[in-house]
């Protein structure tokens, strides 16, 4: 095990960290914040995904597609929160289980209507179609790089408009208040209506641009719901400073877990969510 | 919180009303009486979920089989009850159980999932109900749970990897790490390859194993790169196969041949695109085969169900041809159980594949080919082994 070796490694993990962290942000603002169990997360991001993957069919540019997709995918989830979620606010958590549960079942049918059962790749754009030169064997695709980047963009862009804003401020007062806040003038249901649809178009996004470097396939958003859940809850339910700090630990888990305990790979993760929560019971920044 | 007081009695009551009127979709209107009643064959298939599209492609080749024959087994019309299988081995028993005492089938045809089928050989082995397995390749069900009534038209795991260590060793790569999912078919298909590969003299360098149906494999490719072995032979399908391909490629390691069984490019294939140049598999079928009988079953299928066929079509269609030379040998007595097993036996299948026969435990002994990915196509390279048979480990029979 060479002082390489481990430094690459390394870089797996933090590069799947950031990853986790753009799927898991938009959980993060509508479980963590909203207070809602959104179960339909990971069907926001399968729409996102097939989505992209079907524009970038029709209009032959990825980023194209990835533009397009994201309003879409706001407005589902806009008219999802206006139509159904909104009349659970005051209901038991229980009860949006259900209902987000019954949307999974939904999208997926929807997603075999649509596009069929078939598993599908997209392209990496010509542009980032490189890769940096690691070692004699080993490369680094540019656009891992570049995926890795933006996800780290949103994350400073999310803390500074959940910490700094106005904007900011109404989502985290009318997530401990919701009363208070209409009484001051504030339209709640509006204020809901958007972090939800910004919740959505999270997913979606996370879903289009990964892409290039996952497949298009039936079920693909029920595996990513259950990592999604681990690094809310790790972080801290309602913390973005939290959630990034969670998905970097699982990243890093996960990697070095599948490198040192092959045999136990598909328990280190849980194993760390295990630790965390021994040690702070309400995860890392709550 | 109290989740049984939600659930009242009359949700359960409204639940089963529901069930029931789904189940009596499949009562049948017609009893059997002697040999002139319909013949009854039973589909336990996937029709949703990741292998929805093999369960759809098995069927319709099975009903394009029996059409072209005349649309009768043994002088007999037939009739299709479907059953979805969900591609859960959870409710294997549960669905075999619903064609086979349910329905009273004459035949069973499925099931993709390998878990499924062994949930299946469970019950037919107790009820005698005659099966043909026309996908899953669990070695199990030719194996240490054989039995007269149990058929095979597709593959065993280890059937499908082995010829590949013998074209390792002749293409001078003795060095090979191998890497599958952590489950039974990925622990099969391994072994195939590395029992073959060993005995010409190579070198498995290490094993890796990831959990099923992780898809992250970042980690386990800088593993390999910093291994630097001649060769990596992998066992992946579907969504993970197209996935690993890309990955492959992506981190740099395409000096490295790729190996694997055929399915890790079929079905896949144009999803990979530029990756999957150069990928080396061995399957018992490829697209390309330059023979009458699959050229003319090509444009049958495509013309009948506007798609192109697959190997999971062949398959379909080899099941329907089994039954229907095994009904013709006992002239549509499904009593005759002794004789129609016998002539199932003995049968002789004229497959797109090529000419198959059957082994003592009941599956395929045929020719699995060597292909190669150029230019985005599947190309048959050669014959990697000819006329191979399951070891059958297991099986008392015969």
């Amino acid at each position: 095990m060479d002082f390489w070796f481990f430094l690459i490694q390394l870089l797996n993990g933090v590069q799947y960290g950031l990853l986790l962290f753009l799927v898991a942000s938009g959980l993060t603002l509508i479980f963590g914040i909203m207070g809602i169990i959104n179960l339909a997360h990971g069907a926001f991001y399968m729409l996102g995904a097939y989505l992209a993957w079907w524009l970038a069919g029709v209009t032959g540019s990825l980023v194209a597609a990835v533009l397009l997709s994201l309003p879409i995918a706001a407005l589902v989830g806009y008219v999802i929160e206006a139509v159904l979620v909104r009349t659970l606010y005051k209901r038991d958590h229980l009860d949006q289980v259900l209902l987000t549960y019954g949307l999974i079942l939904i999208f997926n049918e929807a997603q075999r209507i649509f596009w069929g059962n078939d598993v599908h790749g997209v392209a990496v754009p010509q542009a980032l179609a490189w890769s940096f030169k690691l070692t004699e064997t080993l490369s680094y695709p540019a656009y891992r790089v570049v995926l890795s980047v933006v996800c780290g963009a949103l994350a400073l862009v999310m803390y500074f408009v959940i910490a700094k804003t106005r904007f900011g401020m109404w989502v985290r007062a009318g997530a401990s208040n919701r009363e208070m806040v209409a009484a001051l003038g504030i339209n709640v249901k509006l204020l809901f209506g958007l972090v939800f649809a910004i919740g959505a178009a999270l997913a979606g996004l996370a879903g289009a641009i990964s892409t290039p470097i996952t497949s298009v396939a039936p079920g693909m958003g029920d595996t990513v719901l259950i990592i999604c859940f681990v690094v809310v809850v790790i972080g801290g339910v309602g913390s973005v400073k939290g959630a990034f700090l969670g998905a970097l630990l699982i990243g890093l888990a996960d990697t070095f877990g599948k490198v040192f305990v092959p045999d136990f790979a598909s328990f280190t993760v849980y194993g760390v969510m295990a630790a965390v929560l021994l040690w702070k019971p309400r995860g890392l920044f709550a | 919180m109290d989740i049984a007081k939600t659930v009242t009695r009359r949700t359960i009551l409204q639940a089963g009303a529901v069930a029931a009127v789904g189940v009596s979709g499949f009562v049948p209107t017609r009893f059997a009486i002697g040999n002139t009643a319909k013949v009854k064959v039973g589909f336990l298939l996937p029709y949703t979920g990741t292998y929805a599209g093999l369960g759809e492609a098995i069927t319709n080749a099975f009903k394009l089989a029996v059409e072209e024959r005349g649309g009768k087994m043994g002088g007999r019309e037939i009739q299709y009850v479907a059953v979805d299988s969900e591609a859960n081995p959870a409710k294997g028993p549960e669905n075999t159980n619903k064609l086979v005492t349910g329905e009273n089938v004459d035949f069973l045809v499925g099931p993709v999932h390998s878990g499924v089928a062994l949930g299946m050989v469970k019950v037919v082995r107790e009820s005698g109900t005659i099966t043909v397995i026309a996908n899953a390749g669990a070695g199990a069900a030719t194996g240490p749970l054989c039995a007269p009534n149990i058929f095979r038209t597709s593959f065993t795991n280890w059937q499908a990897s082995y010829p590949m260590g013998k074209v390792a060793v002749e293409r001078g790569l003795k060095n090979v790490v191998t890497m599958s999912w952590k489950y039974a078919a990925g622990e099969e298909a391994l072994a195939g390859f590395e029992a073959n590969f060993t005995k010409h003299g190579g070198k498995v360098v290490k094993q890796i194993m990831v959990p099923f149906p992780s898809d992250e494999f970042q980690a386990n490719l800088t593993e390999i790169a910093s291994l630097k072995p001649d060769g990596v032979f992998v066992f992946f399908a579907g969504a993970g196969a197209l996935k690993f391909v890309k990955d492959y490629a992506a981190a740099g390691l395409k000096s490295i041949q790729l190996m694997g069984s055929g399915f890790l490019t079929d079905g896949v294939l144009k999803g990979q695109g530029e990756a999957a140049e150069g990928v080396l598999t061995t399957l018992h079928y490829a697209d390309a085969l330059d023979t009458p009988e699959n050229k003319a079953f090509r444009a049958a299928y495509s013309k009948s169900f506007g798609k192109e066929a697959d190997v999971y079509a062949v398959q379909g269609y080899d099941a329907a041809q089994l039954l229907v030379q095994g009904m013709a040998a006992v002239k549509g007595d499904t009593g005759a159980k002794p004789a129609l097993i016998d002539a199932m036996e003995k049968a002789v299948i004229k497959s797109p594949r090529g000419t198959f026969t059957l082994s003592k435990a009941h599956n395929p002994v045929q020719d699995f080919y060597l292909r190669q990915v150029k230019g985005g196509q599947e190309i048959v390279v050669g014959v990697a082994e000819k006329a191979l048979a399951d070891p059958a480990t297991g099986c008392k029979m015969g």
